[in-house]
């Protein structure tokens, strides 16, 4: 239960052509994250799956059977929406019970269901209140207990953390992770935060302008990055790409290395630069490096580092883990 | 707005707005009380006296009274019934888009702008008319005896008029509530399973209660003093059957002539709308502050 597939999918909105046709594999049990930049089309993929939008050609196949025509409540699919779309006139018993409900379940199973839906989630404190009166991380919480009840072959997640503050998002994080272990359930996940991209991912699907810029775990991503466009989006502060000389050097047209990947100094290195904002945060220093013949470059340091602004320091890029891209911005094979 | 000195100068600026609107009130309102205390007739004018509670008395042992005050109930209700369904319907289909929308929701609005005695006219002389009217073209046509609608069904035919006047009212304020609710409910409750008619009782039906409490409340005041309409048409009859409180008022101090018995109706009236107001906002009041 809970293979997706993707055969050829399209999207047009008249003649705007938002997906090009694309083919996906999403396995059983997986945990699915679609990331790219806000416009990129990953939202009307995952509305494409649920069925809430019509494809315009190709074919969705789950637990390998098509699904294509079938409407949103014949799909097995769960959905938890960015805004949460609870029923703000039913208590958060009713609005957990309502697919229930709808499917014509009898009534003391229904209580078993959302009794244990509820004990999963922590959430019988409030159980019997309105929406209205509740917490976004609290409503979050109601929006997923919704989704699970229905014991979905597949549970699709729309920017469910846009709404919440950095602390209960990193929190719900790590709820919602440890949720997939528990259900063992395939989740697609889509978010425009590649931190949460990272964390969460059994597979990181990266889009952009509607097509497929790779996919693979998140060190596959990290470590790999088949082009220039998902090693500038994954990783955190994002990757240095330097074209010109220094890239010529070493044979490409750009050259990505990232912030944590430079060796500093403050006497001897490769390249000599001055020092501009540096941000402390204790645990790391990051600096932004002026280097004459390349640009502003982003250097991680261990700790804190003794330099501030104006300074002289060095940077030597780690060779090994050096990205070398070609001219159309694919990755280089050494 | 928290010192002294703004306070009294917002005092004084409001004061003559607070004012005017009190004596616009209170006035009329103690020279009805005064008037319904006093046996006054136009037809015996300058021997006016103190009456005691007889026009009351009078007024309320009226035969006509109770149903004058069944019709007005049956009219306030009827209309209400069939504007706040109809315009939640109304408003459905108004909400899908089409071709002309622009064109087409400023024509349903339209009704609401024609004034009651001329669509009451129109509604008398063109449609219902048993001779010439269009319904009695229609029934000729398929071969049926016309319906004398003003005669044979004059608190229905009424209830009709003001429905059509009335029902863009609805239609417009239970549009907007339409259009306020979240897509993503709607598709939520797709996900959830819910056929269209259950997202319709379930969903959107729950959404729309707040404005319909409005709606309901701003055509209550409004419907309980109907008074143009029974004027140009039925005059209150035949009979008493189109008569309502409005309107066994105007007869009592414009027809008999007897300003007092009229003044004690009004106060009757005043009274009657206060508790009618209270059971409104116990019932539907509480939708206000969800």
């Amino acid at each position: 239960m809970g293979s997706i597939t993707l055969k050829k999918v399209a999207k047009r909105f008249g003649d705007i052509e938002v997906i090009p046709p694309l083919d996906l594999a999403i396995n059983e049990g997986e945990f699915v994250v679609f990331v790219g930049p806000s416009g990129c089309g990953k939202s009307t993929l995952l509305r494409l799956i649920a069925g809430l939008e019509d494809v315009s050609g190709g074919v969705i196949e789950i637990d390998g059977a098509d699904a294509t025509s079938l409407p949103p409540a014949k799909r097995a699919l769960a959905m938890v929406f960015q805004s949460y779309a609870l029923y703000p006139h039913m208590s958060v018993r009713k609005n957990i019970a309502f697919p229930l409900k709808m499917a014509g379940m009898d009534k003391a199973s229904i209580d078993e269901k959302v009794n244990k839906a509820a004990e999963t989630l922590n959430l019988a404190s409030y159980i019997d209140r309105r929406p209205g009166q509740l917490s976004g991380g609290q409503r979050q919480r109601v929006a997923i207990g919704r989704a699970i009840v229905r014991e979905p072959a597949a549970f699709l997640f729309d920017e469910p953390l846009s709404n919440l503050d950095a602390a209960l998002r990193g929190n719900m994080r790590i709820e919602i992770s440890e949720l997939h272990h528990k259900l063992d359930t395939t989740m697609i996940y889509v978010t425009h935060d590649q931190v949460e991209a990272m964390t969460m991912a059994d597979k990181i699907v990266v889009l952009n302008s509607g097509r497929i810029e790779q996919v693979g775990s998140p060190m596959d991503l990290y470590r790999e990055p088949a082009n220039v466009f998902v090693a500038g989006f994954i990783g955190s502060p994002s990757m240095n790409l330097i074209t010109g000389n220094a890239a010529t050097e070493e044979g490409a047209t750009t050259i990505g290395v990232r912030p944590e990947h430079f060796h500093l100094s403050m006497s001897e290195g490769k390249w000599q630069g001055t020092v501009g904002v540096s941000e402390n945060l204790g645990s790391d220093t990051f600096l932004r490096v002026e280097v004459d013949g390349i640009g502003t470059l982003t250097a991680r340091a261990d700790g804190e580092f003794p330099a501030s602004l104006g300074d002289t320091v060095y940077l030597t890029p780690d060779g090994e883990r050096m990205h070398r891209f070609d001219a159309s911005g694919l990755r280089m094979v050494r | 707005m928290s010192t002294t000195h703004t306070r009294n100068a917002a005092r004084t600026m409001m004061s003559p707005a607070v004012i005017l609107l009190l004596a616009w009130m209170l006035v009329p309102l103690a020279m009805t009380l005064w008037f319904s205390f006093q046996n006054y007739s136009l037809l015996s004018p300058g021997n006016e006296s103190w009456a005691g509670f007889n026009n009351y008395k009078y007024f309320l042992t009226d035969p006509a009274f109770s149903e004058a005050l069944v019709n007005t109930l049956l009219l306030v209700g009827g209309v209400l019934c069939i504007t706040v369904i109809g315009g939640t319907l109304l408003a459905l289909l108004l909400d899908q888009p089409m071709f002309g929308q622009g064109i087409v929701r400023l024509l349903v609005i339209a009704p609401f702008f024609v004034m009651p005695t001329v669509s009451a006219l129109v509604w008398k002389n063109m449609f219902m008319n048993p001779t010439n009217g269009l319904f009695a073209f229609f029934a000729k046509s398929l071969g049926v005896t016309p319906i004398d609608w003003l005669g044979h069904h004059p608190l229905l035919s009424i209830i009709l008029m003001v429905s059509w006047a009335w029902l863009p009212f609805a239609t417009l304020i239970l549009l907007t509530a339409l259009q306020s609710l979240d897509s993503e409910q709607i598709e939520a409750a797709e996900m959830d399973g819910a056929s269209s008619i259950s997202r319709f009782f379930h969903i959107v039906v729950p959404h729309l209660a707040r404005a319909a409490t409005v709606v309901i409340l701003i055509q209550t005041i409004f419907l309980l003093s109907i008074y143009a309409e029974i004027f140009v048409t039925t005059g209150g009859g035949p009979g008493n059957a189109s008569t309502n409180i409005p309107w066994l008022v105007y007869r009592q101090s414009l027809l008999s002539y007897d300003v007092g018995v009229g003044s004690a109706g009004g106060i009757v009236a005043v009274i009657l709308a206060n508790i009618v107001a209270i059971f409104l906002m116990r019932m539907v009041g509480k939708n206000l502050d969800l």
